[in-house]
C-alpha cells in the first residue's frame, strides 16, 4: 500500500514538472518493462550499443555464406544477382557508374551486423544465431582485407574495425 | 500594361508559342477556339442513344474500383531479381490531374515486401533516452487528437535516371514517377514523446518498421518534436497496406525513406544509429569521392505531366501545359515554363491551394504551331531556392549521385507531335 502511494505520488510530482502536455495528454501508451523491449530493441549503434553475446571467424562464416548468403550475392561476395559486398576503392573511381561495396563504402562494421541480422538472408530474415551474424560479419570483412583471416569478431572487436572509408562522409548542409 | 489586343492575337508570355497564365480566365480563349471549331459544322448525325441509356446499370460496390476503361492508369511495377515484393512501383502521373494520388496509386518502395500485419497485435514502442518507455497500441493512438496534412513523399531515387549520359527514352512515370501526395492523418509524434518524458541528451532517434527488413532510418529529433506525424489515415482511409497500415512515420518534406511505414519502434538515441540505408545508400557520392550524408528535405523541383512523353501531339492549336511542383523547404511561389528549351520563360498559373510540404499544380496554355519545342518547367520555393538545370546540378555534384536529382527535366516534341526525353 505505501509503495502504491509512493509511485502515485512521483507520478503526480512528475506531471508537475512536466507541465500541461503531459497532463493533458491521453497518456494511454502502457509502461514497458526492460524484459519486453529487449527483443525488439536490435538496433547496434556505430559505438557497438546493443552487441550481443557471441563471436564468430571469417572460416566459421565461410559456411554460412555458402548455405545461405550465395545465391543472390555470388561467390566471395561477387555480387549478382543482387548487391556486390567486396571490393576496393577501384570500383568507385571517377568515369564509371560507382559500384559500392561493403569495403570500399560502409563506414561502419557495426552496420553490417545490425542489418544482416534484422534484414538477410531477405527470405529468412531473423533466423540466423548471433553466432552466424558475427561469423558472416568476420567472413565479408576478411573478404574485402579489413581484418586478417584468423580474426574473431565479437562485441568487443567489431566496433573497433575501422572500415575504409569511414571518413569518406560529408554532413549535408543546404548551399554548400 | 496589358496592351489592348483584338481577341484574335492572344498575349505571347515566350516564345514558341506560351500564352498568358491568365488566358483560360478571359474571353480570349473562346476567340482562340473558334478557329479549330470552324470546321465541324458539316451534316450532322443525331447523337446515339446508347443502351446504358436504356437499362438499369450495376449494383451498388462496398468498396469502388476505376472504370475498366481506365485500365492503364495503374503503377508500373520493378522488382529487385529474384524477389516478387521488394523493388519500386512508380506513380502514372502522366495519367492524372490535381493534386493527390489516390491511394491505390501511391507509389511503394518496399524493402522484403508488404508485411500483413494484425492490426490488434501491432504495438509502437517507443523506449531509449525517455523517462518512461512507452508501448501503444492502435487502438491507444485512436484516442488522441489528429491532425492532417497534406504532403507529398518522394524517394530520394525519383529521377535519378537523369544522372545517365544519354536521356532514357521514358516517360513521366519511370523517371518521376517515385513521387506521390495525400492527405495523411493521424497523431503527433510530440504529443507522444511528451508523454514517454524526453532525456535532455536525447538529438536523435531510430524509426523501426515492423516489415521483414526492418527498415530502419535515423531523425533528427527537432524535426520529430516539430511537424512528424504517426499517420493512420491516408487520404481518408486507413492507411493502405503498401504504404504503411496501420501506422506509418510522416515527416513532410523529408525524403520518403524515412517516412517508416508499418513503424513499431521510436528509440530515441544521443547520435544517428548509422543503419544502413543512411550509409551504404541515401547518400550522395561526389565527384572527389566524399559522399553526402543526411541529405534530409527534398529540394524543390517540377515536371510537366502534358504533354510528355508517350502522348503524343493531335492536331496544331491551343493545349495546355500541366504539372506539378513541389519543395521539402516550404511552398512553392513560381513555375516557369519555357517552349523552347530555356531561351525564354513564361510564368505559369499556380492552382490552389499552395501548400508547404505538398505538391502544387500548375498550368499554362500554349498555342502549339505543329513544329518542333522542348518543353522545361522551373520551380521557386519561399526560401528563395530556383530549381537547377541539369547541367548546373551535375556540374555542382557530379553525376554518381544516384539520390536527389532535381534538375530541370526537358520533353522535346517533334515535328508531327512525338514526345520525347531530351536533354537541353
Amino acid at each position: 500500500m505505501s509503495t502504491r502511494n509512493t509511485l502515485l505520488g512521483a507520478c503526480s510530482a512528475l506531471m508537475v514538472l512536466h507541465g500541461a502536455a503531459l497532463a493533458e495528454g491521453p497518456n494511454l501508451g502502457k509502461a514497458a518493462s526492460p524484459d519486453e523491449i529487449a527483443s525488439w530493441d536490435v538496433s547496434i549503434g556505430p559505438g557497438g550499443a546493443g552487441l550481443p553475446p557471441g563471436s564468430g571467424t571469417p572460416q566459421q562464416g565461410e559456411q554460412v555464406y555458402v548455405a545461405k548468403c550465395l545465391a543472390c550475392h555470388g561467390e566471395k561476395g561477387a555480387g549478382k544477382p543482387n548487391d556486390r559486398l567486396v571490393g576496393g576503392p577501384e570500383l568507385l573511381a571517377p568515369g564509371q557508374a560507382p559500384v559500392k561495396t561493403v569495403g570500399n563504402f560502409w563506414p561502419y562494421a557495426t552496420t553490417i551486423f545490425d542489418y544482416v541480422r534484422r534484414a538477410m538472408p531477405l527470405n529468412e530474415p531473423k533466423s540466423l544465431r548471433d553466432d552466424e551474424v558475427y561469423a558472416v560479419v568476420a567472413y565479408l570483412l576478411s573478404l574485402n582485407g579489413v581484418i586478417g583471416e584468423n580474426d574473431t569478431i565479437d562485441a568487443r572487436t567489431l566496433p573497433t574495425v575501422r572500415m575504409p572509408n569511414r571518413d569518406g562522409f560529408v554532413r549535408f548542409s543546404r548551399g554548400r | 500594361m496589358r496592351k489592348n489586343k483584338r481577341p484574335s492575337e492572344p498575349e505571347q508570355a515566350a516564345g514558341n508559342g506560351l500564352l498568358d497564365r491568365r488566358l483560360f480566365l478571359t474571353a480570349g480563349v473562346a476567340a482562340i477556339g473558334s478557329a479549330a471549331l470552324s470546321d465541324s459544322t458539316a451534316a450532322a448525325e443525331a447523337l446515339p442513344v446508347e443502351p446504358w441509356m436504356k437499362t438499369p446499370g450495376a449494383p451498388f460496390t462496398p468498396y469502388g474500383q476505376p472504370s475498366k476503361y481506365a485500365g492503364k492508369v495503374v503503377r508500373a511495377v520493378a522488382s529487385v531479381p529474384g524477389t516478387t515484393g521488394t523493388g519500386t512501383s512508380r506513380t502514372p502521373h502522366h495519367l492524372l490531374d490535381g493534386t493527390i494520388t489516390p491511394n491505390g496509386l501511391h507509389f511503394e518502395r518496399h524493402h522484403a515486401g508488404v508485411p500483413d500485419i494484425n492490426p490488434e497485435a501491432h504495438r509502437l514502442l517507443i523506449h531509449g533516452l525517455v523517462k518512461r518507455p512507452l508501448v501503444f497500441t492502435l487502438d491507444a493512438l485512436m484516442r488522441y487528437p489528429m491532425e492532417s496534412r497534406v504532403a507529398f513523399i518522394e524517394c530520394a531515387g525519383n529521377s535519378g535516371l537523369l544522372y545517365q549520359k544519354e536521356p532514357a527514352q521514358v516517360g513521366v512515370q519511370p523517371i518521376h514517377g517515385l513521387l506521390s501526395c495525400a492527405e495523411w492523418s493521424g497523431v503527433r509524434l510530440a504529443t507522444l514523446l511528451e508523454e514517454a518524458g524526453v532525456d535532455p541528451s536525447a538529438q536523435w532517434l531510430l524509426a523501426e518498421g515492423a516489415d521483414a527488413s526492418g527498415m530502419s532510418r535515423s531523425v533528427p529529433l527537432a524535426k520529430a518534436m516539430d511537424d512528424a506525424l504517426i499517420a493512420i489515415y491516408q487520404n481518408g482511409e486507413p492507411v493502405r497496406p503498401s504504404n504503411g497500415y496501420p501506422m506509418r512515420l510522416l515527416l513532410p518534406g523529408y525524403e520518403g525513406n524515412m517516412n517508416v511505414k508499418w513503424l513499431r519502434r521510436i528509440k530515441l538515441t544521443e547520435g544517428p544509429t548509422m543503419t544502413k540505408d543512411e550509409t551504404s545508400k541515401y547518400t550522395i557520392l561526389l565527384n572527389d569521392g566524399k559522399s553526402l550524408q543526411f541529405c534530409f528535405a527534398q529540394e524543390a523541383k517540377s515536371m510537366i505531366t502534358r504533354p510528355s512523353p508517350g502522348l503524343t501531339m493531335g492536331s496544331p492549336g491551343l493545349y495546355e501545359i500541366t504539372g506539378l511542383a513541389w519543395s521539402g523547404y516550404g511552398r512553392i511561389t513560381k513555375v516557369e515554363v519555357s517552349a523552347d528549351g530555356g531561351a525564354s520563360w513564361a510564368q505559369a498559373a499556380l492552382q490552389g491551394p499552395v501548400l508547404p510540404m505538398s505538391v502544387t499544380r500548375f498550368r499554362l496554355p500554349w498555342r502549339w504551331e505543329g513544329g518542333p519545342a522542348v518543353l522545361q518547367s522551373r520551380a521557386t520555393d519561399d526560401s528563395g531556392y530556383v530549381q537547377p538545370s541539369r547541367a548546373k546540378l551535375i556540374a555542382d555534384r557530379g553525376s554518381r549521385g544516384a539520390y536527389h536529382f532535381n534538375g530541370i527535366t526537358s520533353w522535346g516534341i517533334a515535328e508531327g507531335g512525338e514526345v520525347k526525353h531530351v536533354y537541353a
